[in-house]
């Protein structure tokens, strides 16, 4: 559950502007939704995406229910040196999802 | 189901006029009234997600673009494109892009913040919209312009509920 899933080309030209893919499986509960009881499921989501680029951050998200389940989010940055990208996702509860990918700038 | 609530309704307003108000009237009054009420709330939620997303500024027509389908089958996942004609540089790049919707049942979807390593300003992602109804997407430029634009999507099967 809640597997991250990113994309990334694994060597890319100096100052070559990229695109990230990414994923992760998560049903993305709206709040909205009852169930068989008709209770009210309570909402939880993953609201919230953070990509750093060696340490700096350079793009995030604050996502509301009216994403899709299995959150996808694609975005751009710009190549400055070889190293890692690293993504943290965070939902209602608290609970965070990393993933690092390594990048070869040529 | 139309019929009935017409034919309750008539009941109801000829046992006002006899001011006989049995529970039957009082609830063909409120109901109606109630549900008109209740969409606007939804318009008022809107109104005031955007009014958070430009603060006292006002947004201009342009730069920034939706692409998404005209219509879409599933309402519970819709591809959209959000793209900020504007170059990307260090000392001039897009810092934040929300994207509200206006007929869900929360009109937030969500707040990018770009940088000035964004390289382009495109994000890319998936939708739930519950019925057909404008997505919304408004840009902060790092001079603090604001840019917006709004594309109706056609929902055939809507994606919220259950």
């Amino acid at each position: 559950m809640s597997e991250p899933r990113v994309k990334v080309p694994e060597k890319v030209k100096k100052g070559e502007v990229f695109e990230i893919k990414t994923l992760i499986s998560h049903p993305m509960e709206t709040g909205q939704r009852k169930d068989g009881d008709g209770k009210v499921i309570p909402r939880m989501i993953i609201n919230k995406l953070v990509c750093r680029y060696n340490g700096e951050e350079v793009f995030a998200a604050e996502l509301a229910p009216a994403i899709s389940a299995n959150p996808y989010l694609s975005f751009f940055t710009q190549a400055t040196a070889s190293g890692r990208l690293e993504f943290a996702w965070t939902d209602d509860a608290g609970r965070t999802y990393t993933h690092t990918a390594q990048l070869t700038v040529e | 189901m139309t019929k009935r609530t017409t034919q309750a309704r008539g009941r109801a307003s000829r046992r006002q006029v006899l001011a006989g108000a049995g529970a039957l009237a009082i609830a063909g009054v409120i109901a109606l009234p109630g549900g008109s009420a209740r969409a606007q709330a939804g318009a008022g939620e809107f109104a005031a997600a955007l009014k958070k997303t430009l603060g006292d500024a006002q947004a201009k027509d342009g730069k920034v673009a939706i692409q998404a389908p005209e219509i879409a089958e599933n309402g519970a996942t819709v591809p959209v494109i959000v793209r900020v004609d504007t170059p990307v540089t260090a000392d001039s790049y897009v810092r934040r892009i929300t994207l509200l919707a206006d007929g869900n049942p929360n009109p937030e979807v969500a707040v990018f913040t770009l940088t000035p390593r964004s390289g382009k300003a495109e994000v890319s992602t998936r939708l739930r919209l519950a019925k057909t109804q404008n997505v919304v997407a408004v840009a902060e430029l790092s001079d603090k312009s604001l840019w917006m634009t709004k594309k109706e999507i056609k929902v055939t099967i809507g994606g919220c509920g259950g």
